[in-house]
C-alpha cells in the first residue's frame, strides 16, 4: 500500500483532514482533535494507509512548531510582556516547576530513574497551546481572568521549550549521544570558546540582521508588487534561520523565536503573520495528523490500565497543582476552575520534547511510546474535560465564566482597524490618537509605511482585502472597521471579507462616489461616507456667508442640506435595483439630478424653525390675544 | 386632570448633560431610570450634537407622553444650553401655547436637577441668595403658559461632596419618584406643599 510516491502520501494526509477536521469541528471537539483523529484513521492501527514513513512525516512536521515559535514571537511585543509579566512568570514558572516536580516524583516513585523522572516531568508539565487557546476562543472566554491567565502560562511553558531542549539532553546518561539533526555542524570540530562565540555570532547576526536588514529588503519586495514573492521571502526568512541554527547547533525553534520578536515591532508584522500562518496551520495539521498515526494503539491495548491509569494521575496531578496555584493568585473560584480544567491536559511540545530526549537517550522508547500515547490521550479528552467543566462544575458554584468583564486587548491590539492612510485615514487615525484612542492601520504602500513610521505611527504594511491580515491586525477583537482607501472595487472587496468572516465588526466606508455609495449601501453596509461631500458642504457654507447669510444660519442650513442628501441616497439605492441595468446606465445621472434639484426645492419651500418666526405670534395679538 | 389618575403613564425624561462621562450624579440617575416600564429617556446631547432640534419629531414625543421631567444640572442657576434651545424651538406658538396651542394642556412636568450647592445655600440668608424655588421662575412661566401642570423639582443638593452610598440613594429615590409618577401615585396638589419632592418622597408618594 505504501510508497507510491508523493502524490499519494499528500493524497492521504490532505483527504484525512479534509474529512475528518469539518466533522470534528462540527461536534465541538476543535480542530486539533479532529487532526489527530485523522491521524489514527489512516494510521497503522486503523486504514493502515500510512504506516513506517509516518516517522518521516512528524520529522518534517515539526517545522510546523518552528514556524508556531516565530508567529509566537511576532506577538510577543515588549509591552504586552511587560503588562503579564506577573502572571507569566510568576504563575507560569511556578506551573511548569511545581507540576514538574509533582510528577517527576510519582514518575521516580513508579520505579524511573531520577534523571528520566525528571525530563518526564518537565515534558508533562506543559500544556497544549494549541487546543486551550483555541477552545478558549471558540467560547469567547480568552478575555476572561481565566483566559488571560491560560494564556499567560501557554506563554511561559511555550518560552520554557527552549531552554527544555538545552537541559535535556544534559540529563542523558552517561553524557550526551551527538545527533546530526539537520545537516552535519558547522562547529564540531571547533574548539569549545570557538563554538561560543560562532553560536553568539548566530544570535547576533538574527538579532542585528532582523533590526537593520529585513525593512529594506521588505521594502524592496513589496515594491515589486507581487503578493507571491512577499509569501516567498518569508518562508525563505523562516528556513534560513532555522538552518543557520541547526547548523550552530542551537534550536531553529528557538532561532526563529527570537527572529519573531526582533520583527514584532515591524509595520511588515502582520503580512508575515498572514503569509506564515496558513502554512503553520498545514504543517501544524500535519504534524497532529503524525502524531496520531503515531500513537502506539497496540501498547495501549495490551496494557489498558497503565495507560488509563497514567492519564488520570496526569490529569489529577496537573489539575490540582493548578487549583492550588489558582487559588495562591486570587483568582475567583469560577475562574480557577476554568483555567485549571483548561490547561489539565498535556500538550504538542510533549511529542517534539519526547522524540528529542529518546533520540538523546533520556527516555527509553518503552517509555516514550506509552507517555506519548496518555498524552495524545490526554489532549483528546480535553473537550470533554471542558465539557464536565461546563456542564457539572460550573453551575454548581453559581456563576457562570462569562463574566460582566470588560473587554480587554489581550493581545495588543487596538479596537479600531484603519484601511488605508492616505488622505483620509491619516486624518482620522490623527483625530483618534489627539484622543487617546489607539488604531492598528494597514497600508499597502510600503513607501508610504515607511516614511509614516518615520514619524512614530502605527503603521502596518499589507493589502486590508486578505482576510488572513485583517485577522492579524486583530479584526476578531476590534470593534470598528474604517476603511479609507480610494480604490472603490478594494472597498468593495474589504467589506465583503469584514462580512462574512468577521459580522461583528462594525464598518465605516469610504465611498469615492455617488455610484460607489450606492454599491456600498446594496453591500449591507449602513455607514457610507461621501468623500467630498463635506468639504463642498463646508465651501457652500462659506460662500453664503460670503453673500450675507449670517453664520449660524448657513451652518444649519448646510446641515440640514445633508441630512436631506443622506435620505435621499438612501431611497435611491433601494429604488435602483428594480430598473434594468441599461436604462439606468443612460438615465441614471439625469434622473438623480432632478430629483436632488426637486427634493431641495421643497424643503426649502417648507417653514423650519417656526418658534424663532413671530409671525403668527403677531397676527394673533394684532387679534387682540394676550401671549 | 390634577387628581391621582389609576392608568398607567407616560413618563419622558428629557435629559440634558454635556459632558455626561464627567458627571457622577446624573449618570447614576439616568442609569436609576433606564429600564423603567413606561419611562423613556431622551438624551438631548446625544440626539442633537449640532443643536439642530428636530422640532416634528420632539412634538410627537411629547405628545405621546403624560409626564415631562426635564433632568439637568443646575448650570447658572439654570439648565445647560441645549435645553433652551430646544424649548426655543419645539414649544411652538399655535402647537405649545397661544389659541390654538393646547398639545401639552393638563400634562404634567417638572424639573430633576442636581446642585453642587447645599441645600442651606439656597435661602435667602444663603451663599445663593435665592430659593430654587424661585430660580425656577422661568420653567414654572413656561409651563403655566402651556398650560401643563407644575411639580416642584427633585434635587440633589452638594453634589461635590456626595459618597456614592448617598449618590446611591438619591438615584433609588429618582426612580421610586419615577415609578409613583407613572402609577398616578403622586397629588399634584399635595405635593406642592413641599419645595422639592425628595424633602419627604414617602408623603408625596401617597403615604
Amino acid at each position: 500500500m505504501h510508497g507510491q510516491g508523493f502524490f499519494y502520501q499528500a493524497f492521504v494526509y490532505l483527504l484525512a483532514a479534509v474529512v475528518s477536521v469539518p466533522i470534528a469541528k462540527r461536534l465541538g471537539l476543535g480542530s486539533v482533535l479532529g487532526y489527530l483523529l485523522a491521524g489514527i484513521a489512516i494510521g497503522p492501527w486503523g486504514l493502515r494507509l500510512v504506516g513506517e514513513e509516518g516517522a518521516d512525516v512528524l520529522h518534517f512536521a515539526e517545522f510546523g512548531v518552528v514556524m508556531m515559535l516565530f508567529l509566537i514571537g511576532l506577538e510577543l511585543q515588549p509591552s504586552l510582556l511587560w503588562r503579564l509579566r506577573v502572571p507569566i512568570l510568576g504563575l507560569g514558572g511556578l506551573q511548569v516547576a511545581v507540576t514538574a516536580a509533582v510528577l517527576a516524583a510519582i514518575a521516580v516513585a513508579l520505579g524511573l530513574p531520577w534523571n528520566a523522572g525528571i525530563a518526564a516531568g518537565l515534558i508533562l508539565a506543559l500544556s497544549s497551546t494549541a487546543i486551550v487557546l483555541q477552545t478558549l476562543e471558540e467560547k469567547g472566554l480568552l478575555k476572561t481572568d481565566a483566559g488571560q491567565s491560560a494564556f499567560s502560562v501557554l506563554l511561559f511553558q511555550d518560552i520554557a521549550v527552549i531552554p527544555m531542549l538545552a537541559v535535556l539532553p544534559l540529563l542523558a546518561v552517561g553524557g550526551t549521544r551527538t545527533i546530526a539533526s539537520g545537516g552535519t555542524s558547522w562547529i564540531d570540530g571547533l574548539p569549545p570558546v570557538a563554538k561560543t562565540l560562532v553560536v553568539l555570532a548566530a544570535v547576533v547576526a538574527i538579532v542585528v540582521g532582523g533590526r537593520y536588514l529585513t525593512r529594506p529588503a521588505f521594502r524592496f519586495i513589496a515594491r515589486a508588487r507581487l503578493r507571491e514573492l512577499f509569501t516567498a521571502a518569508a518562508l525563505l526568512l523562516v528556513i534560513a534561520i532555522a538552518l543557520l541554527m541547526s547548523r550552530v547547533g542551537l534550536s531553529p525553534a528557538l532561532g526563529t523565536f527570537l527572529a519573531g520578536v526582533v520583527l514584532a515591532n515591524s509595520e511588515y508584522r502582520h503580512e508575515l503573520e498572514g503569509d506564515i500562518e496558513p502554512f503553520k496551520g498545514l504543517l501544524l495539521g500535519l504534524f497532529f495528523i503524525a502524531v496520531g498515526a503515531s500513537v502506539d494503539f497496540g501498547l495501549v491495548a495490551a496494557r489498558p490500565t497503565l495507560v488509563v491509569g497514567l492519564v488520570a494521575t496526569l490529569l489529577a496531578t496537573k489539575l490540582v497543582v493548578l487549583l492550588v496555584l489558582g487559588r495562591a493568585f486570587g483568582m475567583g473560584t469560577d475562574q480557577n476552575l476554568l483555567f485549571s480544567f483548561a490547561l489539565a491536559q498535556g500538550g504538542e511540545f510533549a511529542f517534539v520534547l519526547f522524540s528529542f530526549a529518546s533520540q538523546h537517550g533520556v527516555l527509553p522508547v518503552s517509555v516514550t511510546g506509552p507517555l506519548v500515547a496518555v498524552v495524545a490521550l490526554s489532549m483528546a479528552l480535553t473537550p470533554l474535560v471542558m465539557l464536565v467543566h461546563e456542564r457539572l462544575v460550573a453551575p454548581r458554584i453559581g456563576r457562570r465564566e462569562g463574566g460582566a468583564r470588560e473587554p480587554d486587548a489581550i493581545t495588543g491590539s487596538s479596537q479600531v482597524i484603519i484601511a488605508g492612510y492616505g488622505r483620509v485615514g491619516s486624518v482620522i487615525g490623527r483625530l483618534l490618537a489627539a484622543n487617546g484612542i489607539s488604531a492598528t492601520v494597514l497600508d499597502h504602500d510600503s513607501d508610504h509605511v515607511e516614511l509614516l513610521r518615520r514619524f512614530g505611527q502605527r503603521v502596518f504594511y499589507g493589502d486590508a482585502s486578505r482576510h488572513d491580515l485583517l485577522h492579524a491586525a486583530g479584526a476578531g477583537s476590534a470593534r470598528v472597521l474604517v476603511i479609507a482607501i480610494d480604490d472603490p472595487d478594494k472597498v468593495l472587496q474589504i467589506v465583503e471579507t469584514a462580512h462574512r468572516y468577521y459580522p461583528h465588526l462594525q464598518v465605516l466606508a469610504r465611498a469615492v462616489s455617488r455610484t460607489h455609495a450606492y454599491e456600498l449601501l446594496d453591500a449591507g453596509v449602513e455607514l457610507v461616507y461621501r468623500e467630498n461631500l463635506d468639504t463642498s458642504l463646508q465651501m457652500g457654507v462659506d460662500v453664503m456667508r460670503a453673500m450675507g447669510v449670517r453664520a449660524y444660519e448657513a451652518g444649519r442650513r448646510a446641515r440640514l442640506f445633508r441630512r436631506h442628501d443622506e435620505l435621499g441616497l438612501r431611497e435611491l439605492a433601494a429604488m435602483r435595483e428594480d430598473r434594468p441595468a441599461y436604462i439606468r446606465r443612460a438615465r441614471q445621472q439625469l434622473e438623480e439630478l432632478e430629483r436632488i434639484l426637486t427634493a431641495d426645492r421643497l424643503e426649502a419651500d417648507e417653514q423650519r424653525d417656526a418658534a424663532w418666526d413671530t409671525r403668527t405670534l403677531r397676527e394673533e395679538m394684532a387679534g387682540g390675544v394676550e401671549r | 386632570m390634577e387628581g391621582v389618575s389609576t392608568a398607567m403613564r407616560q413618563v419622558l425624561i428629557v435629559f440634558a448633560h454635556p459632558a455626561l462621562e464627567r458627571s457622577r450624579v446624573n449618570r447614576a440617575l439616568i442609569e436609576a431610570a433606564a429600564g423603567v416600564e413606561g419611562v423613556r429617556i431622551h438624551d438631548l446631547y446625544e440626539a442633537y450634537p449640532d443643536f439642530d432640534i428636530d422640532v416634528a419629531h420632539e412634538q410627537r414625543l411629547l405628545e405621546a407622553h403624560d409626564v415631562v421631567v426635564l433632568q439637568h444640572p443646575f448650570f447658572w442657576y439654570s439648565a445647560p444650553a441645549i435645553l433652551k434651545q430646544w424649548q426655543d424651538l419645539v414649544l411652538e406658538h399655535g402647537w405649545a401655547y397661544g389659541h390654538a396651542g393646547t398639545a401639552l394642556r393638563g400634562k404634567w412636568t417638572l424639573n430633576a436637577i442636581t446642585a453642587g450647592g447645599g441645600e442651606d445655600s439656597y435661602r435667602h440668608e444663603g451663599g445663593n441668595r435665592f430659593e430654587i424655588g424661585e430660580l425656577l421662575a422661568p420653567f414654572e412661566a413656561t409651563a403655566r403658559l402651556c398650560r401643563m401642570v407644575w411639580l416642584p423639582p427633585f434635587v440633589v443638593h452638594g453634589t461635590h461632596r456626595l459618597g456614592d452610598a448617598e449618590i446611591d440613594a438619591h438615584a433609588g429615590d429618582y426612580r421610586r419618584l419615577l415609578i409613583g409618577l407613572r402609577d398616578g401615585a403622586v397629588d399634584a396638589a399635595a405635593a406642592r406643599r413641599w419645595p422639592r419632592l425628595n424633602m419627604d418622597l414617602t408623603a408625596v408618594l401617597g403615604g
